[in-house]
């Protein structure tokens, strides 16, 4: 059902761990969802240099979570703000249709990590959309 | 990782079992000479017609009922169908409730649910910790409008064997009719419809080394039951439709099988199952046997492994050879976990972190040993990724 990328990446997932130094810090999801995500981000010059991340979840959530975690290093923060679910979807070469929405997990808690961050610094937390899917409304895992 | 031993291990007998040479062989001639319809005249109709009454005396042997009570269907699923929706609508003029547990196959659960939308009411037990179904709270939910109770042998998740004798007394004592999905308990579970107090029983081929599509249900004599398949004459006028004669003589020998020596059978597999429970719990802190530590089928194995999720232990067990089971909700693409796991009071998290292994007739101690080498190194890895995983005790600092 998993393409041979999301294994790939699920079976050698990158960025596992922590950062106890980080800038900010990201957690969403819950036990009971059967998904948790938790990512932490060094920032400097308001550009990611480091990323790493935990999770509890199945194949789909920890490759997303890996690939996401690379797709956003380098990136200025209002780039790492609009990766889009969708992206991470394709990074991965697609997920199977029950499994699409285990792929919001990471893009949900970059953008709760950018936030952390920017608090820390005395910044207005960025307005978070109450969606996260970079797609048209048409393709949007949570519709149905 | 890559460069480690892989081998194949298949531990997955509950979801289906290969079948047996003999069961092959059995079927073979019924797949090619012996092509002709059992319900025609002629002489090409002789050999498949008995071919599948000695399959139908094979499996009447197996579970002590006679042959003519003894009805082939297409699989464990429509002879639960057959069962609840036939008793539910044959005998509605005198009452419209059932009596079922919260632990059952979908194939019963979902049948009862759907006669809840036809008008019926249905009363789902609750069970123990250990997945056990009281008695007493069978006769406590038997009302003047019940006409069926519908409670497993023996639970495919879990492998809790139910106390079915006393239930079937329970039902009897009230004039209820006993239903029994015995699907995953032949050749497990010594059947006797009479001792049993048994008025129904659901079986499936493929889940004793037979062919998949084939199945049985017994039906004892006097029972007031509906038709679910209409069409030609067949199988006493009860289930329509041209025999799946190969697939039923593969049904009857795998059943003889089967049930030749369960004793012995249980025994064997119950050795290598206890070996493999004994040392998955000593090598895997924060593990949990779920089901009965007794009462439970002998191939029967599930785990709980806290802070991990079950889709990510198949897969990387997978990728080792290694073919096992969850009731995580991640591998069934709905929502909850195992309506089972739950039913027995583990938290949504305990249930996403289930694994099922369940050993057959080709496995080894060498299987065993196998798994109980990769398993805790999957474990482990996946423990690594989780944020729920507690610092370890012999973290860096207290050296």
């Amino acid at each position: 059902m998993y393409t041979d990328r999301v294994i790939e990446e699920f079976t050698n997932p990158q960025n596992v761990g922590e950062l106890t130094d980080a800038d900010g810090f990201g957690e969403v999801g819950s036990p009971s969802c059967g998904d948790i995500m938790r990512i932490y981000l060094k920032i400097e010059d308001d550009r990611i240099t480091d990323a790493r991340f935990r999770t509890f979840g199945c194949a789909a959530a920890i490759a997303s979570s890996s690939v996401a975690t690379r797709m956003i290093l380098g990136m200025t923060l209002s780039e790492a703000w609009s990766l889009s679910n969708a992206e991470v979807l394709d990074a991965l070469g697609g997920l199977p249709e029950p499994k699409v929405h285990c792929s919001l997990l990471a893009p949900d808690a970059i953008r709760v990590a950018i936030n952390d961050y920017r608090v820390r610094r005395g910044l207005e937390p960025w307005e978070r959309k109450s969606c996260s899917w970079g797609g048209d409304c048409a393709s949007c895992p949570k519709k149905s | 990782m890559n460069d480690q031993v892989e081998r194949p291990v298949y531990m997955d007998h509950a979801a289906t079992t290969f079948m047996k040479p003999e069961v092959v062989a059995a079927m073979v001639p019924y797949l090619s000479e012996y092509f002709g319809n059992p319900s025609s005249l002629y002489r090409f109709s002789r050999e498949p017609r008995e071919g599948i009454e000695a399959a139908r005396r094979q499996v009447a042997v197996a579970i002590g009922a006679t042959p003519q009570e003894i009805f082939f269907t297409a699989g464990g699923t429509e002879a639960d169908n057959w069962a609840i929706k036939g008793v539910a609508l044959a005998n509605r003029a005198r009452g419209n409730h059932i009596v079922t547990s919260a632990i059952e196959h979908h194939a019963v659960l979902h049948t009862c649910e759907w006669l809840e939308k036809q008008g019926f009411s249905v009363t789902y037990l609750p069970v123990d910790g250990f997945g056990r179904v009281d008695p007493g709270d069978v006769e406590a939910a038997i009302t003047d409008a019940t006409i069926l109770v519908s409670v497993m042998t023996a639970n495919n998740e879990i492998g809790t064997v139910q106390p079915v004798a006393e239930i079937g007394r329970v039902a009897h004592d009230h004039g209820v009719l006993f239903h029994t999905d015995a699907v995953q308990a032949i050749g497990a579970v010594p059947i006797d419809v009479d001792v049993m107090n048994v008025d129904l029983l659901s079986l499936s081929g493929h889940k004793f080394y037979g062919p998949k599509g084939t199945g049985a249900l017994y039906i004892r004599r006097g029972t007031r039951i509906e038709t679910l398949i209409h069409g030609g004459g067949q199988e006493q006028r009860r289930r329509a439709g041209t025999e799946n004669v190969p697939g039923i003589v593969g049904l009857g020998r795998a059943i003889e099988l089967a049930t030749a020596d369960i004793a012995g059978h249980n025994r064997r597999i119950a050795a290598m199952r206890d070996r493999l429970v004994r040392g998955v719990l000593d090598a895997i802190p924060d593990a949990r046997l779920n089901g009965h530590p007794t009462e439970r089928l002998a191939n029967n194995a599930n785990f709980s492994f806290r802070y991990v999720e079950g889709e990510s232990i198949l897969l990387l067990l997978d990728g080792r050879g290694i073919a096992a089971s969850t009731g995580s909700a991640c591998s069934s693409g709905s929502l909850d976990p195992s309506h089972v796991l739950l039913a027995i009071g583990l938290s949504h998290e305990e249930a996403h972190g289930s694994l099922r292994l369940t050993l057959g007739d080709a496995n080894t101690e060498d299987d065993v040993d196998y798994i109980l080498e990769v398993l805790p190194e999957v474990i482990g890895r996946l423990r690594d990724i989780s944020p729920l995983t507690p610092p370890s005790p012999g973290a860096p600092e207290a050296e």
